[in-house]
């Protein structure tokens, strides 16, 4: 199994831990073994060590330490934010920030919207069992 | 509140003031003054003591000196409200035998105390008086402008003193049994006309009826900590 995601200038990266929990960052440079140049359009440019990242796959097309108005354009015409909300790893972080977000009366109403969920669910199901009980057991 | 009087002389370093002794009799006129009364300060005649009168001895007085108690002028307010806590919030409340249900904050009492109702119809919850501390505030809010509260207070709440019957000891006991078990009819016309608008209200949105009549439960998973209410 050979890695994927390598750490290279371009590689968006997600903080994992500290003051900037959750933003995604672009690595800009290198600085030695432990530690990268990162920054991101609402960041001041600053160094992270690796532990603190996860890389993701989105890479884009910069040059070493670019200045923030390049960054900016860099990422907007790869549309990172974009490919990240699409991504499986994105929207699951989507869906935990809303659930986290929800307040009694939204997880009451998400109660009630689930039972009605498995009623259907279970009504379809039944109806379907006969036919699938039939077709096993010919 | 009136705008602070200018002071003339401020003070600049504790002890050291702007203006000079010289200066300041100046700036105060005491010269426009003194040349109003012909070179002297104005001398007023010195007001007349009422006439001395002597105080009788009291007759009597306790043998051993009795210590007066320290004034106490402190007149409790009732507690803050949590900024969770407005008129119109859902409450959770957490202990007694309503524990879990979800009801209406009405408003605040005089004692701290604060007024709530179920409504009644939708879960069993009177008006009733709770204590902040044993509440959690929702962010749900209702809309309670419809509703007249005015004529409640911490009195309305209290026990009701029983009337003195000079009675027989059986009929005594038959006669108090009777008596406790209903609610007056007037708390329970009080009770429909607060609840009345509420209902109204409610209906107005999807689903908080419902909401309102289910009871507050932690589930798995759930952590308290973490949650928004």
């Amino acid at each position: 199994m050979p890695f994927k995601r390598y750490v290279e200038i371009g590689r968006v990266a997600l903080v994992n831990y500290g003051k900037d929990y959750g933003k995604l960052v672009v690595i800009v440079d290198v600085i030695d073994q432990n530690r990268a140049l990162v920054d991101s359009p609402d960041m001041v440019r600053s160094q992270m060590n690796f532990k603190r990242l996860s890389l993701t796959d989105i890479k884009i097309d910069i040059k070493r330490v670019p200045k923030k108005k390049t960054l900016v354009a860099a990422m907007e015409a790869a549309d990172v934010k974009g490919k990240w909300e699409s991504s499986s790893w994105g929207r699951k972080l989507i869906v935990q920030k809303r659930r986290a977000a929800l307040n009694d009366f939204d997880r009451f109403k998400l109660m009630l919207a689930k039972i009605k969920v498995t009623a259907a669910y279970n009504i379809c199901y039944s109806c379907m069992l006969p036919e699938f009980v039939q077709q096993i057991t010919i | 509140m009136a705008p602070k009087q200018k002071t003339r002389n401020p003070e600049l370093i504790p002890g050291v003031h702007k203006v000079s002794r010289s200066q300041m009799y100046h700036k105060r006129g005491l010269w426009a003054i003194k040349a109003k009364n012909g070179g002297k300060f104005p001398v007023h005649a010195k007001q007349e003591a009422g006439a001395v009168v002597e105080e009788k001895q009291p007759k009597f007085y306790p043998a051993d000196d009795i210590k007066k108690p320290l004034s106490n002028k402190r007149k409790p307010k009732p507690t803050k409200l949590r900024a969770s806590v407005t008129p119109g919030t859902v409450l959770i409340i957490l202990t007694g035998r309503f524990k879990g249900k979800r009801v209406v904050f009405l408003k605040q009492l005089t004692s701290g105390l604060l007024l709530v109702t179920g409504p009644y119809k939708v879960n069993g919850v009177p008006l009733r008086r709770v204590n902040q501390a044993y509440v959690i505030g929702t962010s749900t809010k209702v809309d309670i402008s419809g509703v007249d509260i005015s004529k409640f207070d911490d009195k309305y709440f209290g026990k009701q003193v029983e009337k003195k019957k000079k009675k027989g000891e059986n009929e005594f006991f038959e006669a108090e049994k009777q008596e406790k078990n209903t609610l007056p009819a007037e708390k329970k016309d009080d009770q429909k006309a607060v609840d009345a608008p509420l209902l109204k209200a409610l209906e107005a949105v999807p689903d908080l009826k419902a909401y309102l009549g289910a009871r507050f439960s932690l589930k798995a998973g759930m952590k308290p900590h973490e949650l928004v209410f």
